[in-house]
């Protein structure tokens, strides 16, 4: 496993073809921002983001090629960010469904 | 023990350089436990200071030692020095530090010079801190609520603030440095399910902390971009929610808690299993409520907000999930009690720390369940009832397991042997003492008297002076073995590589152990705890 | 893997870099970028702190927040991400570099990636500006002034939350260059080879990390309120 961080080399034209794809994204997500899709807006926007951060992490970071381990702490990091969003969250969609008093 | 005829090692890490640079620079794990061991311990006797006045206050009704702001700049700057530069720092850092690498088998850390700069953040850190006491105090409580720590105190908030954000990152780089050491620094042979259970205890509190304590930090930047600049992040004013300060303040400081006792946990796992010569009874059950504690610790936090305006589904969950998160700290003392059940139990310092341990986090976590049930809480919240729950789990857990660490590894980490009967009443006079203390504070609190003020009822002040009575007595106790341990430096007997009989990797090289820990690389071939099979002598 | 290869790997030359503690230079480099994913992934929590901030309040107050936000300039925020997205390439082609052992191209792509750093944070003092000049500063004792009265209370907090993340976002990429700089001293001395170049990954990870905030903050911070509001 150790020989994949090591050694692996990805070839220049995957970088170039990742870096293509995330300025497609750019563009993309400000001409989607001009148009109105209601509540799309913001479920597209974010998807194509995470899509640029999910390349991000796999090419440029080299998470495709490395140990199992790596990948294992990003899940886990994401993971934990929606312990905090949803238990949170699960406060403030229920804030007027019961009062005290 | 054959201690009679042993000398001590010709060199070791402590003979390995003796001027102060050598130990101010030092990349050696083991001595940068030291260092932190001195500075935690100089913070314990700040806190205490401050816990002392805080008594001498209570013993009477009127306010009359303090004034009402002086009360509250007091008891703020006792939960600031003892929660994060004593009893978050305390096992992880020191113990923690100087064992695990002696423990799986390594040579150090796996960041030596991450290690050393982590004990600089602390000291820097509580610099800011100490600046704080001396420059109008802080008299938010260490919680810092908003939005009177953002727009309504007059006091140090900013720098004070500022000390815990720094020293955060000296958690998480401990965290950090733990995880990949316990991951990628293992001896051959050093499987996930030899490793001692001090060692997941240790991996589940670094799991928190890298988890965790990047939240605090964040919370502390958005306080300080409104105290600082009068943003409106939590400022009602401008439409800002306190509570979410909340949230991002508990989502933190409540796995906090499992911070400061998790690591406990892992020492008494160890102790129990010297004491009672026996393998810990379902090593693999202890090994993972280690990670559930983590886990769910992480699902509760609400629970402190029940009644904070929280919505009522949330709180709960919440308290739901606060039940279930007592299971696992209940396999664990079950499964303690199964391992000393026809153990030969030896009586000795540890094993006095081990039951002292076990009376009082029963009690504190017992206590905790009153706290998670929605109803009862609204009676209890903001009472003594709090106060003595979370020092009977936080401080009794904690500096028993502590304590109790610091005994069975002195003779490691210094080569010789206290008085051991002095160890012994030592354990007792602080068990009596915290239990004369905080006790009185459940009942008291049980009966409505409120905390946070310097003034009380009359009716309230015979419960009150057996606390004050309780707290000297536990000074006492707290004294004692600053002095026997020192005098020990000097005098003690020589302890020899393990006078205790325990097995694990760090009674198999000298005591104490040389700067590399080991001669040649340990090979491991045994599992953990393998009594009764003696281990003795160095792996060649 | 630090298991059974310390005996296969006492042949393996002693290299300079490897630290006495670690078997061989592999469970080092391992070891090192394990570490820079765990602290990235405390990154990815004290960033997501500020971001649970900004969807409270944003469902709190939605049309406040479009509106601040379409006050907000596309351009600047745009060609901020185009550069961003282009030393990440520089970047990812300096590890490259480093890996095939081109010294020069290193050097060369790690200035490039240095240079379209300071102009990102050039373009966003830029905005800073402009924001300071509308009135757009939600404290430090200045006015607050904003188009449309009845939204200036929660706009607000729409600036505040603007200013906390990209000034973090700021500070990170300040850190980042002082990072590069250090690159490129030991590049420049020969620390840096094919057998270890670790601390460039490392370096690289964090930039790829700044970048990915970036992707995240610019539709949340410019572009909410902008199909709505025209553009």
């Amino acid at each position: 496993m150790a020989d994949h961080s090591q050694h692996h080399i990805v070839p220049k034209s995957t970088y170039y073809l990742i870096f293509t794809a995330l300025m497609l994204g750019t563009g993309l997500t400000w001409w989607i921002a001009t148009i109105d899709l209601g509540a799309m807006n913001n479920v597209i926007m974010l998807s194509i983001a995470v899509t640029k951060a999910t390349l991000v992490i796999l090419f440029f970071m080299h998470v495709k090629y490395s140990p199992k381990l790596t990948g294992t702490v990003i899940i886990g990091a994401v993971f934990w960010l929606l312990i905090m969003l949803v238990m949170t969250m699960n406060d403030y969609f229920t804030r007027d469904w019961l009062h005290f008093g | 023990m054959s201690s009679s005829t042993v000398a001590m090692p010709p060199t070791h890490y402590l003979n390995n350089g003796l001027t102060l640079k050598s130990w101010l620079f030092t990349k050696d794990h083991k001595r940068i436990a030291l260092l932190y061991l001195v500075a935690v311990t100089f913070f314990f006797m700040v806190g205490a200071a401050f816990a002392v006045a805080i008594r001498l206050e209570l013993a009477t009704p009127a306010g009359d030692l303090l004034s009402d702001e002086n009360y509250n700049r007091v008891f703020t700057m006792h939960g600031v020095m003892m929660v994060f530069f004593f009893l978050i720092p305390a096992v992880p850092a020191i113990l923690g530090n100087f064992l695990i690498p002696l423990q799986i088998g390594a040579k150090d850390l796996a960041f030596p010079k991450l290690n050393l700069l982590s004990f600089y953040i602390y000291f820097v850190g509580s610099l800011f801190t100490m600046y704080s006491i001396v420059s109008g105090g802080l008299d938010t409580g260490w919680t810092f609520y908003t939005p009177f720590s953002t727009v309504a105190s007059t006091s140090a908030v900013v720098p004070a603030a500022l000390g815990i954000f720094i020293n955060g990152f000296s958690g998480i780089l401990t965290g950090l440095n733990f995880i990949v050491t316990i991951h990628k620094m293992r001896a051959p042979g050093m499987t996930w399910f030899r490793l001692p259970l001090f060692v997941w205890a240790h991996y589940a509190t670094s799991l928190i902390q890298v988890l965790g304590t990047p939240v605090l930090a964040i919370t502390i930047v958005l306080v300080a971009a409104e105290r600082i600049f009068g943003f409106g992040l939590f400022n009602p004013a401008v439409g800002g929610d306190p509570v979410l300060f909340q949230h991002l303040f508990w989502f933190y400081s409540h796995p906090a808690v499992y911070i400061m006792i998790l690591p406990a946990m892992g020492i008494i796992s160890e102790l129990v299993a010297a004491s009672a010569r026996k393998q810990v009874f379902g090593y693999t059950f202890v090994a993972f409520a280690s990670i559930g504690i983590a886990v769910i610790g992480f699902l509760v936090w609400g629970h402190h907000m029940f009644v904070s305006g929280e919505s009522v589904y949330a709180a709960l969950v919440f308290s739901v999930l606060s039940f279930i998160v007592a299971v696992p700290s209940a396999v664990k003392v079950f499964n303690w009690i199964a391992t000393m059940y026809r153990g030969s139990v030896s009586w000795e310092t540890p094993m006095f720390y081990v039951a002292g341990f076990i009376g009082l986090f029963a009690i504190g976590g017992l206590t905790g369940l009153f706290l998670a049930s929605m109803g009862l809480d609204v009676h209890l919240t903001d009472t003594y009832f709090i106060v003595a729950h979370f020092h009977y789990v936080m401080v009794g857990g904690t500096i028993m397991g502590y304590l109790g660490g610091i005994h069975f590894w002195w003779p490691k980490i210094t080569g010789r042997m206290y008085n051991d009967l002095l160890g012994r009443v030592s354990a007792v006079v602080i068990f009596v003492g915290f239990n004369l203390t905080f006790f009185p504070q459940f009942v008291v609190g049980y009966l409505g008297m409120p905390r946070r003020y310097h003034a009380y009822p009359e009716e309230f002040q015979v419960l009150n002076v057996l606390s004050s009575a309780g707290a000297s007595v536990l000074a006492v106790g707290y004294l004692m073995p600053l002095f026997y341990l020192a005098y020990s430096l000097k005098y003690g007997e020589i302890a020899g590589d393990n006078p205790f009989g325990a097995v694990g990797l760090e009674w198999n090289t000298t005591s104490p152990p040389p700067t590399e820990n080991f001669k040649t690389t340990p090979v491991v071939t045994w599992e953990a705890y393998e009594y009764p099979t003696p281990v003795e002598g160095h792996v060649v | 893997m630090s298991n059974a290869a310390s005996v296969a790997h006492d042949e393996q030359q002693h290299h300079p870099r490897l630290a006495h503690h670690f078997e061989s230079l592999e469970q080092q480099t391992d070891s090192s970028l394990f570490g820079m994913w765990i602290f990235l992934a405390t990154e990815i929590l004290f960033f997501g702190g500020a971001l649970m901030a900004y969807m409270i309040y944003r469902r709190w107050y939605p049309d406040a927040f479009a509106l601040a936000s379409s006050h907000i300039a596309i351009l600047p925020g745009a060609i901020n991400t185009a550069v961003l997205i282009i030393s990440s390439l520089t970047m990812a082609l300096a590890v490259h570099a480093a890996q095939t052992g081109e010294r020069g191209k290193i050097l060369f792509f790690i200035v490039v990636t240095m240079i379209l750093g300071a102009a990102f944070l050039g373009i966003k003092g830029y905005e800073y500006y402009e924001k300071y000049a509308e009135g757009f500063i939600p404290g430090l004792g200045l006015e607050f002034r904003f188009p449309e009265p009845e939204y200036a209370k929660n706009a607000q907090i729409f600036f505040s939350i603007y200013f906390v993340l990209t000034g973090l976002h700021a500070l990170h990429m300040i850190v980042g260059l002082g990072l590069m700089t250090w690159m490129f001293i030991w590049v420049k001395d020969g620390v840096i080879d094919t057998q270890y170049y670790a601390p460039i990954e490392i370096v690289g990870l964090y930039w790829h990390f700044v970048d990915i905030v970036w992707i995240f903050l610019f539709p949340l911070l410019y572009l909410i309120g902008r199909h709505v509001h025209h553009g």
